[in-house]
């Protein structure tokens, strides 16, 4: 770790994305209000380039998981512009997967067909075939052993496992995760942080990871992004500049421990002036 | 073994209390029979006229369950309707509780007399009494899927028949069984209602219901107790079944069908 933490505010990113390179997924004038009138989001401009680890985090109501549907076209615009990879969000699907806060698991399924949910959904696969991709993802999140349970039989964090695994399967470019981790302890969560950044290392996806826990977001992050509220913008942009593979070890790190800090002061510059 | 003792033996000392209780003030209070048989008489009943409260029994079993599978068939499919739109539960679902509180006792008559008195009149009876509750679960079980899991279809790209087949149907099985638990008891009820009104055309023959008005009429109190008592283990054994269906289906995955509970 020889670099210090570099700290960059930027208000659209595009410092990060070498000039010629068209940004993977590009927010422009982004608002978002709710039919009441209230705004939530308000003139977002964003640019991700592939592979980016981007967290936001912000008070309640900063409109951080509506982002996050925005981008997966779960939730229509109010106004300006999302280009995923050239295409809407609607048109992307296919290279999205979404990681709920709950596992969203369905009951009635074993873990194994739960993972090949996806895969089933979108029809063209064989049974073989989406069978060996279950039994290879299971593996890769060593959950092989319950393959034949249903979901009651598992801890909150192995359903989380069995989530991933699931978002997974289809091999996608961009991983959305609304605070995927929020319900579960500490010791579970580093457990998963790790993982993930694991699979990240095999899929390289580009990744939205929406998140209260600062350490969280700095361990996990290639940029952190701080919201704030009423209406929802981009206060402020923290860059991770620490390599990946990242291991454990990163965490007692001083220049770590110190970009923890930067960004908790941020945050709470942002929770004290609204 | 001890468990057994534990579960079985205080609802065994009730039954065994009100029997004995039962008996003796017939005894003691010198009860005429043809008000109020004692146990034994009654037991007496059932043992000799088992030929007829098994035949009674038979008829009144097909009855209650033709209208029960049919409630089934009508009100999943209704419910399935009613699911597609919030419009459509608000214009209809006024008019599904009218199934619900008109009384059945005022309608079978009118069935009777539109239908003919036969099963199959007997049949409809049951399969309106049968109706609501039917269609009020699996509606609900098919509307109240969780926002996230509608998302996470919506993400796959699924279609709206996928949608149903792979999240809302599988969803609203707890639900459907529910309804099924309610509806099987109250099929039996529906079934000797509708019995009540239709006629025979052998004397002393035809379903419980039938049975119970011509115990009546013949002050043969200990033989309309005995039928009371085959009609009750009809119910029973509807519920039991229902139980069971719901426990072989569900007891993979659904928390509440582990242990049958009856409530």
């Amino acid at each position: 770790m020889t670099q210090t933490p570099g700290i960059q505010l930027s208000a659209s990113g595009s410092a990060v994305i070498p000039p010629t390179t068209v940004p993977f997924i590009k927010l422009r004038d982004v608002s978002k209000r709710w039919p009441s009138g209230s705004t939530v989001l308000s003139h977002i401009e964003l640019d991700v380039a592939k592979g980016d680890f981007i967290s936001l985090i912000g008070p309640s109501g900063c409109g951080k998981s509506t982002l996050l549907r925005l981008i997966s076209g779960l939730s229509p615009l109010t106004s300006g512009g999302i280009q995923v990879d050239g295409m809407t969000p609607e048109n992307a699907r296919e290279i999205m997967s979404f990681i709920f806060q709950d596992a969203t698991l369905l009951p009635w399924r074993t873990v194994t067909r739960n993972v090949e949910l996806g895969l089933e959904l979108h029809r063209g696969s064989t049974r073989n075939s989406r069978r060996a991709k279950a039994t290879e993802l299971l593996n890769l999140v060593g959950l092989s052993a319950v393959a034949d349970h249903y979901p009651r039989q598992l801890s909150g964090g192995m359903k989380m496992r069995v989530s991933i695994a699931r978002a997974l399967a289809s091999r996608p470019s961009i991983l959305l995760m609304d605070e995927p981790f929020g319900a579960l302890d500490e010791m579970t969560r580093d457990f998963l942080n790790e993982e993930v950044l694991r699979l990240r290392e095999a899929d390289r996806f580009t990744t939205f990871f929406v998140t209260h826990s600062v350490a969280e977001a700095v361990f996990l992050s290639t940029r952190v992004l701080i919201l704030k509220a009423n209406p929802g913008q981009i206060h402020r942009e923290i860059t991770v500049p620490f390599p990946h593979p990242r291991t454990s070890a990163i965490r007692s790190a001083p220049e770590f421990l110190s970009l923890v800090g930067e960004v908790s002061a941020a945050l709470r510059t942002v929770k004290l002036n609204p | 073994m001890k468990s057994v003792i534990k579960e079985w033996g205080w609802p065994l000392a009730v039954f065994l209390t009100v029997i004995v209780g039962w008996g003796m003030a017939c005894q003691l209070l010198k009860i005429p029979p043809y008000i109020l048989p004692g146990p034994l008489a009654v037991l007496h009943a059932v043992v000799e006229r088992r030929e007829n409260l098994w035949f009674a029994f038979q008829v009144t079993a097909i009855e209650a369950a033709g209208g029960y599978i049919l409630s089934i068939v009508a009100g999943i499919i209704i419910a399935l309707f009613f699911a597609q739109s919030p419009l459509i539960r608000r214009s209809l679902y006024p008019y599904t509780i009218l199934l619900q509180t008109v009384p059945i006792v005022a309608i079978a008559p009118l069935i009777l007399m539109w239908f003919g008195s036969g099963t199959r009149s007997v049949m409809l009876v049951a399969f309106i009494i049968c109706l609501f509750p039917i269609i009020a679960n699996t509606t609900q079980g098919l509307i109240s899927v969780p926002r996230n899991l509608v998302d996470l279809f919506t993400m796959s790209n699924a279609s709206r028949i996928q949608m149903l087949l792979d999240l809302r149907l599988p969803h609203a099985v707890p639900s459907l069984f529910i309804g099924l638990r309610i509806s099987g008891g109250i099929s039996v009820i529906g079934a000797i209602t509708g019995e009540l009104f239709a006629s025979s055309n052998a004397v002393g023959q035809g379903g419980l219901g039938y049975s119970i008005t011509y115990a009546n009429s013949q002050l043969q109190t200990d033989y309309l107790f005995a039928l009371v008592l085959t009609a009750s283990v009809l119910g029973f054994l509807f519920f039991f079944v229902v139980v069971f269906l719901e426990w072989l289906l569900l007891r993979k995955w659904h928390e509440a069908a582990m242990k049958p509970q009856l409530e």
